[in-house]
This record gives C-alpha cells, structure tokens and sequence, in this order.
C-alpha cells in the first residue's frame, strides 16, 4: 500500500522543529510500522536525507525503547500495544500518518522522534527499589507470597517504561508509572519494610517533573501493558497513610 | 548523559496536613474531600428548595427553620454560620487546590503541543473542562447570592420571603437562563467529580468501579434535572 | 600469550569456596579507593555494578541504551535455572553441572560451571528479596517449570517476561546505588575502545550518542558485561542493538577471543514474512513442554494444519528421540527442524516453518490453563502473525540467538589482558559448545552478584596504594584520535549503501555457511566472499548525518565494520574445529543418523584466538579441557 506521512524532523534539543511530509510506496502489510520506517529511511538514505531517528531496540513489545505519538495516539491506534508491536495491517491504503514524538515538559525532544525520558530513572532512584545487599538474601520459600498478592504485582511490575502514559496525559502526569512501581513493590511481603518511605520519596521526585492526576483515564489505554488505573488510587491511599504514619514507624503497620 | 545524585524533598517535615497539602496527591484529597461535602450541600439544598412546590409558608418556614436550627439550646443563627462556615471553607479549600493544580500542570506540560488533534479514548469532555465549569459555577454561586441572599441584584427582593424571590428572579427569562447554564456546567462538573472522587481518595475495586460510573451519572442527571425545574417551573406558571 | 585458567585446587566442591578462602581481599575502608568501570547495565553489567557499589568500590557504569533498566537482557522470557530441588524431583547441584556440561556438549570448564551450579540458588533468594514476582503456587511458594535438554523441573519463572523481572531488579538495585551517589551512570554513551597502559586495562574512551563528544573514562579495572553477538547474522532474536564492538576493541587490542564459532539458533522462532523483516521473534522454549512439534508426512503438502489428518502427520522429535521427545536440547531441535526443510516438509506460506501444535494440551488441560500459562507469548505471536494460535498451530522455525563465544576468561573471569575482565554473554561463558534454556540469565547473575565482585579483588588488592592512572596519560589521547579517526573516515566514505544493505548482506552469507550446518567448502567460500564484502563496504557505504548530534547510522556502521571482521574469524574458527559439537555441526563429522560427531581426542579443548593485526589472521591458542567428574559419552536424547 502506499502513505502519506507527516513526521515531526528536529535536528537537536535546541533547534525548532517542524512536520515534513514524506511519501513510501508498496508497504506490505505484513510490515511492523518501525519496518515502515525502515523503508522510508532507506528511501532517505538513497535520496541523500539524513534518515529519521527513532528509538527502537527488542521490536517485541518489551524494552520500551520505541513510541512515537501516531495520528494523536500514543503508540498507535491498536490498543495494549507498543508501537514495535503494531503492523501495517492496521492502516489502509492512501491513509495520511502523523508521527510526533512524546510531548511533555519533563521529556524534552533529543532528535526528530526521540526524548529523553530519564526522570523516570529520577524518579526510580529516589525509592523503587527494595534495600537487600547482594548475598544477605534469606532462603526464597521463607516467606510464601499468596499467589494473587504475586500476580497483581506482575501486572503492575510489566510496566515496561515507555512513557506512554505520560505522553498520553492531558496533564503530563506520569502516575500511572509511578504508581505501578510503588504497587508493584508495595503488594509483596518484601516491599512492606519501605512501603511507606519509598511512596513518599517517589511521589515528591514525580512532582519535581511531572503534571498532578486529575484521573482522566487516558494513562491506562494508552498503556502498551494495559496497566490498570486502579493501582493510582492505591497510591493516593498509600500517599496520605505514608504522610499521616510516621515514616519511621511505618514499616511496621 | 550522566545520572546526577538525586534529592528528594520528602526531608522536609512541617505538620503532616500541611506538608500533605503542598504535594498534587495531597490537594486532590483536599478537593475529593472538600468536593464531598459541596455535593452533600448540593443535595441538601436541591432537597430543600423542592418545599417551593409546597407552597409559600413551607418553604419560607423553612428558611427560618434554618435560622432557628438548633431550636433552644444555641443562641438564633448560630449553628447555620456554622454551616455556613464549613461550607466557604469547603469553597476556598476546594478552589484554591483547583487553581493552583491547574497551573502547574500547565507549566508541566510540553513546550509544544501536538500538531494534530488528539483522539481521546476515555477522557470526556466533562473531565477535560473540570476547571471552566467550576469557574462557571463560581461566578454563578457570587451572582446568586447576589440575588437570593442579599437581594442586590433583584430589585423586588424581600427579606425572608424565599418564595417570592424565587419567583421575581425566575419569572425574569434571562436571570431563569443563568441558572439553566449555571447548573448545566455543575452538572458535568459533577459527572466528572463524582467519580473522579473516589480514584482521589483511593477507593477503587474492579467490582465497585463500573458503580462509581452510575453514581456519578445519577447524581449529575438528579442535580440538573432538580435545578433547573424551578426556574422552568416558574416560567411556565407552575409556581408563582 | 599463556591460557592459565587458574583453576583452583582440591575436589571439585570445595574449590569456589577454597578459592574464595584463599584469594586477596581488599579491606572495605580501602575499597573507596579503587574505581571500576563496568561497559554495559544488561543482567550481568547491572549487578556487577551494584554490588560493587554496595561493597564500597568506586563505580562508573556505562550504557548505550537511555535507561539501565533497558538491555537485550529484558527480552529473556522463559526462565532462569537454579538447584533449588524445591519439587524434591531429585535435583542438585551436581545434577544441574551435569546437565549444563553435558547439554554444552562437554566443551565448557568443570569448575567454572560447578561454581555456577553452587552459586544459582543464592540468585533466586536474591531476586525474590529484590521483589521479583516469580510465578507461585496457590500455596504461596514458587513454581517451576521444566525446559529443553533436562529431565528435572528447575527453572524459575515470571510468566513469560522473566528477563525483564530479573532486569528490572538488577535496576533497580543499581539505581539505589546511584541516586546514594555510588555509582555514575553514563546514559547513551558507547564504549568504542579499551586504553590500556603497559598491558593492563585502565580505562575506556566513549561516544556521547547525544552531543558525539568523545570521552576517556580511567579507572583501577575495566569489566565488559556487553552481551552478545548473534546479530553478525542480521535476522537474529537478539534485540537491534546488541553488537560485538566492545568486546572486538578489547579484542584487538590484545584479549583472547574464544571459541567464536560457538553460536546458538533456537528452534522456537516466529519464521520471517517477507524481506523487509528487521528482526525475528522468539517463542519461549517453554512452548514445547505442552506444544507438540509436527510437519506433514508427504513432501510438498501445501494442505492447512487442519486439513492433515493425524495418521498423516510426522511429529518427528517423538519419532527419532523417544526419551526426550519435543523437549531434546535446542541444537538437536534446531536441526531436525532444518533437514525437515530439507525434505521439502516446510509449512506456511514461504514453506520455511515446522507446526508447534498445542491442540492436545487445549484439549487435556483446556483453554484457560494454557492462556495462563503462555497467554502472553499467544498474544505476541497473533499480534505478529495475525493467526489464532489457539484455533491453528503456530509455525515455527530456528534462529540465531545466543552466542556461546566471546572473550576467553579464567576462573577469576579476568580475559588475557590483565584488568580486563568480562562477564554475561560477553565472555565465552559456562555453556561449552550449546546453551541449556534458562542458563544464561543463570549464569549473567551468578557472573554479576556472587563471582566478579570477589574476584576481581584478587587483582586490585595488588594496586593498593597506587592511584588509577589518569586521563591525561597519552594513551588515552592516543585512543582518543583512533577513534575519532575512525568516525571521521565511515562520515566520509559517502558510498551509495546503506549500512543496513550491507549489514543484510553479511547477514545472508553466516546464515548460510555458518549457521546450522557448517561444510568446509562452504566455510572457504565464505572466507573469500566476506573481505571482498567488506572492501565494498570501506568503499561504498553511505553514512549521512554529522557527529555531532544523534546519528544512528553512524553508530551503525561502527558496529558492522567490527561484524566483518568478527564474521571472518567465526568463519576460520568453524573451518579450523574438525568435529561436530552442540551449535557447531560440520557435516563432514555426523554419524549415520546424522547426529553430531564429536572428536574429544582432539577437540576437547577451547580454541581461543589472539589478533594478529589488520589483514593478518588471528593466531590460535589452546586450552585443554579436562574431564575430571564427569566422563565424556556420545550425547544421546533418544
Ligand atoms: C529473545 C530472547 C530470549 C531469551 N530467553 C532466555 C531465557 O528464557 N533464559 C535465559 O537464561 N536466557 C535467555 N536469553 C539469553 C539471555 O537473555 C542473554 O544471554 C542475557 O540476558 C545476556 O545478558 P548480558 O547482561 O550479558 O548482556 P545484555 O543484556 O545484552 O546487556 C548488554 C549491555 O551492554 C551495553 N553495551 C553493549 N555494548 C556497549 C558499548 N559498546 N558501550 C556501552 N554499552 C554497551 C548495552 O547497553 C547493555 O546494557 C534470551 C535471549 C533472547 C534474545
Ligand atoms: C458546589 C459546587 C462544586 C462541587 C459539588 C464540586 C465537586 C467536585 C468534585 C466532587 C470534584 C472531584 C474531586 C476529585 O477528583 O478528587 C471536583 C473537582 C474539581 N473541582 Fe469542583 N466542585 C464544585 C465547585 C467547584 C468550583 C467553584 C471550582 C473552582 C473553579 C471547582 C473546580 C474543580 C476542579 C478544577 C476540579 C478537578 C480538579 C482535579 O480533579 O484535580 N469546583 N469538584
Ligand atoms: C435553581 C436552583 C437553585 C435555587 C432555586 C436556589 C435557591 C436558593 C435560595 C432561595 C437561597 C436563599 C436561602 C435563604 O436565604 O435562606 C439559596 C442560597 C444559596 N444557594 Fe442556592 N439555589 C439554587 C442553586 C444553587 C446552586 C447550584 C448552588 C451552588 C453551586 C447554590 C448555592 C447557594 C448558596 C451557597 C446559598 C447560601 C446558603 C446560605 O445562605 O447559607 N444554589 N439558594
Ligand atoms: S505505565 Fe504503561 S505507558 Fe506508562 S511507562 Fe509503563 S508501560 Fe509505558
Ligand atoms: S491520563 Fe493523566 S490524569 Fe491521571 S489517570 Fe492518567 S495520569
Ligand atoms: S522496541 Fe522494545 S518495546 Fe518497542
């Protein structure tokens, strides 16, 4: 089939960008759309254009390298999939695409369809984490989980960190990330020690970067994992005990 | 790029509500909180105001039973200053915690937005104008104090008589439009807020939440409907 | 160049913790004097680096990817392996170095793989204090399943995204140590040279991928953690990025590089649609514990997997190898799937794929099980395939995807350049000539939390007293213009090729003489047409862009210009190994079954090969594999 595409060309973080239009024909259906751009960027190449960056790297849906705004949706239009993940199948001959990168003030754009989305680091580095020095670990059946307290956390912990959710945000809040770490952690008997203490060191580094939740919703469909705004509420609720608790003391509730 | 050590600012330690308060989570409790007491008034107040139907000596038995609250053991109009007390602070807690989140969440958005139209999957309108129809319903609230409180901006205002300043403002059409718009835009104001609450204060529960949906929807439909009859019913002769 | 592999003394048991006992500490006050670098933030460079941190070393960390908690590591997806004997289904650490010597086709280190079987159930307590959600049982406690090429349930498992579980907290255990400012972590920026100073490593020149400026990095030991190499083959599983380059700078620069030759293509592979493909998908290989493998009996039966009768069908791993069935080792798989191709039994529409039928199990175990189970892997396979693999079976076919290879080390994981050491899929690791499923992300962590952060203490208890040596030494600046060189000389190429036109190429000329089958004219042949490829390349690739911003095909091409030269030696390594071990099958040496037909009179040993300079071949060198504890049999899955 052949397209019209609009993508977003910045040369660096300094430079203004604009939307260029760019035509690729006989594009197989089979093709992943980042195999789309791969063909335009030969095309480019061939042409003499510098050829247009994205990120990518597993192309299964798993790193959270890959996302690019797609006609106004974060990773396109097929739902609880990344954008590594979504085929050309999904689009029709003689569709116009627009392909824009993730927009928010905490990810600014390195290049073309590129940002730098480290504060999520930040934000991991303040407390998603649960403090067990290497080696002083207890035997790994000492503390039996129930099994569903073990799902939920793997459903939140499949958070692969694209920033979807962020850039899906009419607020550019980043809750839905955080709050799949905090619930991830916070759901099995290892994370209760730091529950409160890491809610509260993560929550106030998110809201150095991040736009607050007014719980539009938007966060969970675009979400490649279909991570559940349930956990949010959950991190409201763990928030306010972490402030109302003494911190110091809260481990042990 | 280089990782720089982080700094939290979860060091600082004032009064927990406070040092609640300063952060997002902490003002969207304070608005769930403060919008749970607003939706209380506003039902009391619709359920109140129904007495118009009964006729002049209910309803204005009424206003005084309000003034009298409390009967005997405290002194005439106390306890509804009290109310009333509760309530402005529910307003001021509420609107200050509205502008100041929506302020820094447009600081915090993109340096440029998106060129093309985004296609919203589940934000609705309502939640998307949370801030407008709140202003809306603020300048409503300022004019109709102004016109069934104090009576400035009712000519024929008398003192005590609700019913008959009810039916001067109401019979006037463009005063009766101001309040069909005014409880149109609390109506979505609602239907967004009233479930919006329950994600606020983490009430949530995959059982419980399609629920949340019906009672929001129910409240903001019996808020509008409620309202906007009396200004309808005045037109059309029903009450006057 | 001397291949001491410092095996300690004493029966094979006790040497990890004789040697442990006996190796130079140093003191944790004096620890804040050394600084490591460590290339790479995947399963192995991530946990190196934080427990170096938490010990109390100096870390600086490094990573081309914008994230530590993104590495070729999170795409794992089956399971890790560990001796835990939770099911009390006779398992033990001898056991799992059996299995893993064995399944590696005796071509991998006693002690080194021992050591791994020990150390594999302190990594299982590790992770689960980390948080990491392993699947559990109603009870509470964890659940295994079984994998490829053993015969005990061993391997643990976070539905079908373990790899990312284990990263994620590797990550996050690294990330502490950073934001406690511990260690530094360097973002986007790639390693493109080793420095080194009388013979010992002592620091690393990089690229900013952001700004493009070029960086020297000192320190009191280097460690590469930079994965593998199985994209020398373009269409691999590995992810995009993956490449050789670390490890080949550390390589001509002095460090041995082994057994090359060495890689592993996995049966359970998504086949390839068209030529645009840009990468193949792995089906977990815990498919094939309720999957049942299956092609049509005639040759040339284009009829739909439903329109095939059972007594028509051939499910050919129960036919030939009884024992073990559809659960014999990858490599045997791996084969018995290409000379079905062979025969012309192929299925789907390019015929390039073999059934991978779950109709049964649906059957015996019913739907909601198994979309419990794999439900994750049927979604990603649908998504790709657009087929219901609940309704047709999926098509499978093998690809490369690990690569046994990598930089020869010694017990201390140290390579032949004294303070340069590397671990994970980087080094030429504990899986001889095949990898067990599940063993690698085994052996990332075992490398990472409980062997380098001791070892390595061996080396800098010797430096004490003695500051790194710095930037501004000359051999940094010197690195510093080769590498700028180099750069400057692909921007300035401005051939009409794309990288990626050349890369495919490569790509298509290993694939076909040294993938699955290997023959010696075809080895030769490859060895005449792959520098004839890469004089093309120095001469006609087109690399646009500057380098002063982000230019993915500069970094490209940086890393395809090292997969010529490392295709080459896979190529001379294959031809050079007369016999047929685990992933490497020379057809020259099979036995009438056409199984692998090894030659431990000659072959038992690691070939590892030292640069020679451009245009010179390698020179190889020989370390002799000794046998102690387990004595050498025909590999049979039958
Ligand atoms: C699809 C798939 C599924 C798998 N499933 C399993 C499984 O179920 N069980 C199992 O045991 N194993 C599995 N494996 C194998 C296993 O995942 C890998 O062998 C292992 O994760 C390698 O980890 P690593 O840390 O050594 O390297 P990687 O995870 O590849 O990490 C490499 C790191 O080095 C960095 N790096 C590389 N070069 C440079 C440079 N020049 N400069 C700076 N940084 C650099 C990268 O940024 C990255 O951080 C699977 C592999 C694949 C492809
Ligand atoms: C009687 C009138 C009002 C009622 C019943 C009401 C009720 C509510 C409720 C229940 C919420 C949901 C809170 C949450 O999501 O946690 C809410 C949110 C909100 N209210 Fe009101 N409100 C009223 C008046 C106002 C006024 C006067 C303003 C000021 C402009 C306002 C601005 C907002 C905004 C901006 C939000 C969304 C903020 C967010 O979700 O973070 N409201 N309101
Ligand atoms: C059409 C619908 C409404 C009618 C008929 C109505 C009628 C009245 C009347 C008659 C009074 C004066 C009562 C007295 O003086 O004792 C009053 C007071 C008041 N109304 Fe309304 N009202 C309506 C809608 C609203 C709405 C939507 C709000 C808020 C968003 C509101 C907020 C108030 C407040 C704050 C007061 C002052 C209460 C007090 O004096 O303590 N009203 N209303
Ligand atoms: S929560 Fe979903 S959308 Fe947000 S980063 Fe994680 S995976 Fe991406
Ligand atoms: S879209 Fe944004 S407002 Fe909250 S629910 Fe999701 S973060
Ligand atoms: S490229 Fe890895 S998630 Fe898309």
């Amino acid at each position: 089939m052949n397209l019209k595409l609009r993508i977003w060309r910045q040369q660096n973080s300094g430079s203004n960008g604009e939307l260029v239009e760019y035509r690729v024909s006989d594009i197989s259906p089979e093709m992943s759309f980042l195999e789309m751009l791969d063909t335009l960027n030969e095309q480019l190449n061939a042409a003499g254009t510098e050829p247009i960056a994205f990120d990518h790297d597993c192309r299964e849906g798993i790193c959270g390298m890959c996302g690019v705004m797609i006609n106004g949706q974060p990773h396109g239009p097929q739902l609880g999939t990344a954008t590594c993940q979504l085929h050309m199948r999904k689009f029709s001959d003689g569709d116009t695409i627009v392909i824009e990168p993730w927009r928010a003030r905490a990810f600014g754009v390195i290049k073309d369809l590129i940002v730098d989305r480290s504060p999520f680091d930040t934000i991991v580095e303040a407390g998603g984490f649960i403090t067990v020095p290497t080696g002083s670990a207890p035997d790994a059946n000492l503390i039996p989980v129930p099994r569903d307290a073990a799902e939920s956390a793997m459903d939140a912990a499949a958070c692969i960190g694209c920033g979807a959710c962020v850039a899906a945000c009419p607020n550019s809040a980043a809750q839905l990330f955080t709050a799949a770490k905090v619930a991830h952690l916070g759901l099995l008997p290892q994370g209760q020690p730091e529950r409160y203490s890491r809610v509260e060191a993560m929550v106030d580094t998110m809201e150095e970067f991040f736009g607050s939740c007014t719980n539009h919703g938007e966060c969970e469909k675009a979400c490649p994992k279909s991570i559940s705004i349930d956990f949010i509420a959950q991190l409201n609720r763990d928030y306010l005990k972490a402030k109302m608790l003494n911190s110091k003391l809260a481990g042990q509730r | 790029m280089t990782a720089t050590k982080n700094t939290t600012s979860s060091s600082r330690r004032s009064f927990w509500l406070l040092d609640l308060y300063r952060s997002q989570i902490g003002r969207k409790w304070a608005m769930a909180i403060s919008g749970v007491i607003l939706l209380g008034f506003i039902i009391f107040h619709l359920v109140g105001n129904l007495k118009v139907y009964l006729g002049p000596e209910d309803i204005n038995e009424y206003g005084e039973a309000l003034r009298d609250l409390g009967g005997h053991l405290a002194p005439r109009t106390h306890l509804l200053w009290i109310m009333r007390f509760g309530l402005i602070a529910a307003f001021a807690i509420h609107i200050h915690a509205a502008f100041s989140l929506a302020f820094e969440n447009r600081r915090k958005g993109g340096d440029v937005s998106y060129q093309t139209q985004r296609e919203y999957l589940v934000a609705s309108y309502a939640s998307r104008t949370m801030i407008w129809s709140g202003i809306i319903v603020l300048l409503f609230i300022a004019y109709h104090l102004a016109d069934l409180t104090w009576g400035w901006a009712n000519p024929d205002f008398v003192r005590g008589d609700i019913y008959h300043n009810m039916v001067e403002s109401f019979s006037r059409a463009p005063v009766a439009a101001i309040y069909i718009v005014a409880n149109v835009a609390l109506g979505l104001h609602i239907y967004h807020g009233a479930w919006s609450l329950f994600q606020s204060i983490g009430i949530n529960n995959p059982r419980f939440n399609q629920w949340r949906k019906w009672f929001a929807q129910a409240f903001a439909v019996t808020i509008v409907l409620g309202n906007v009859l009396f200004p309808i019913m005045v037109l059309a002769g029903v009450i006057e | 160049m001397n291949l001491d592999a410092k095996v300690p003394p004493g029966p094979l048991a006790d040497k990890w913790d004789g040697h442990r006992a006996a190796i130079n500490l140093v003191a944790p006050t004096n620890k804040r004097k050394f600084s490591v670098i460590v290339v790479g933030t995947g399963l192995a460079g991530a946990s190196a680096a934080a427990t170096l941190a938490e010990l109390g070393y100096h870390v600086k960390a490094y990573t081309y990817h914008d994230s530590a908690r993104r590495a070729h590591s999170i795409a794992a997806q089956g399971g890790i392996n560990a001796a835990k004997n939770y099911r009390g289904d006779g398992d033990s650490t001898y056991r799992l170095f059996y299995d893993t010597v064995k399944g590696g086709d005796y071509r991998s280190r006693e002690a080194n793989v021992y050591r791994l079987a020990q150390v594999s159930t302190e990594i299982i307590d590790q992770c689960v204090a980390q948080g990491v959600p392993f699947a559990r049982e109603y009870g509470g406690l964890l659940d295994n399943r079984s994998f490829g090429g053993v015969q005990v349930s061993r391997t643990f498992y976070a539905r079908g995204q373990t790899g990312q579980q284990l990263l994620l907290g590797a990550y996050q255990a690294l990330s502490r140590q950073v934001g406690l400012g511990n260690v530094e972590l360097h973002t986007r920026s790639e390693m493109l040279d080793v420095v080194q100073v009388d013979g010992r490593a002592v620091g690393i020149v990089t690229r900013d991928l952001v700004t493009g400026e070029i960086e020297s990095h000192s320190a009191h030991a280097v460690v590469l953690a930079t994965g593998g190499y199985a994209n020398v083959y373009f269409l691999s599983t590995m992810a995009r990025k993956s490449n050789v380059t670390a490890i080949w700078r550390a390589h001509r620069k002095g460090a041995a590089f082994a057994n090359p030759s060495f890689t592993q293509i996995h049966p359970t592979c998504i086949p390839a649609s068209d030529d645009f493909q840009s990468k193949l998908t792995l089906m977990s290989e815990s498919l094939r514990n309720d999957g049942r493998i299956w092609v049509p009996q005639e040759p040339g039966d284009r009829r739909a997997a439903g329109d095939i009768p059972e007594s028509e069908r051939d499910y050919y791993l129960e036919r030939i190898y009884p024992a073990f069935g559809n659960l014999v080792p990858r490599d045997v798989a791996s084969r018995a799937a290409e000379r079905m191709m062979e025969e012309n039994r192929g299925v789907g529409p390019l015929q390039n794929g073999v059934f991978l039928d779950f109709a049964d199990s649906i059957k015996r175990l019913g739907e909601d099980t198994i979309r419990q189970r794999y439900g994750n892997l049927f979604e990603m396979y649908e998504r790709i395939t657009d087929e219901n693999p609940y309704e047709v079976p999926m098509r499978i076919y093998p690809a490369p995807h690990y690569t046994m290879g990598g930089l020869w080390v010694d017990y201390n994981l140290m390579t032949t350049t004294p303070g340069l050491y590397a671990i994970g899929e980087a080094n030429f690791s504990d899986h001889g000539a095949n990898r067990l499923g599940a063993s690698a992300l085994m052996q990332g962590l075992a490398d990472g939390y409980f062997v380098l952060p001791y070892t390595i203490g061996d080396y800098l208890a010797g430096w004490l007293g003695s500051d790194a040596v710095t930037t501004d030494h000359p051999a940094f600046a010197q690195a510093e213009t080769d590498v700028k060189e180099r750069t400057n000389e692909l921007l300035s190429i401005g051939g009409t090729r794309s990288v990626d036109w050349f890369h495919r190429e490569l790509g298509k000329i290993m694939i076909e003489q040294c993938g699955m089958a290997r023959s010696r004219q075809g080895l030769e042949k490859a060895l005449s047409e792959i520098p004839a490829l890469h004089e093309e390349f120095r001469t006609d690739v087109r690399v646009l862009g500057d380098d002063e911003s982000l230019n993915f095909s500069l970094e490209k091409a940086g890393r395809v210009a090292d997969y010529f030269e490392l295709a080459e030696l896979m190529c001379r390594d294959a031809l050079d190994r007369e016999e047929s071990s685990g992933g490497h099958f020379r057809v020259e040496h099979q036995t009438p079954e056409g199984e692998a037909l090894r030659n431990d009179e000659d072959w038992a040993m690691v070939s590892a090969w030292e640069w020679q300079g451009r245009g010179t071949p390698q020179k190889r060198h020989t370390e002799k594999l000794v046998f102690e504890n387990i004595e050498l049999k025909q590999r049979s899955y039958k």
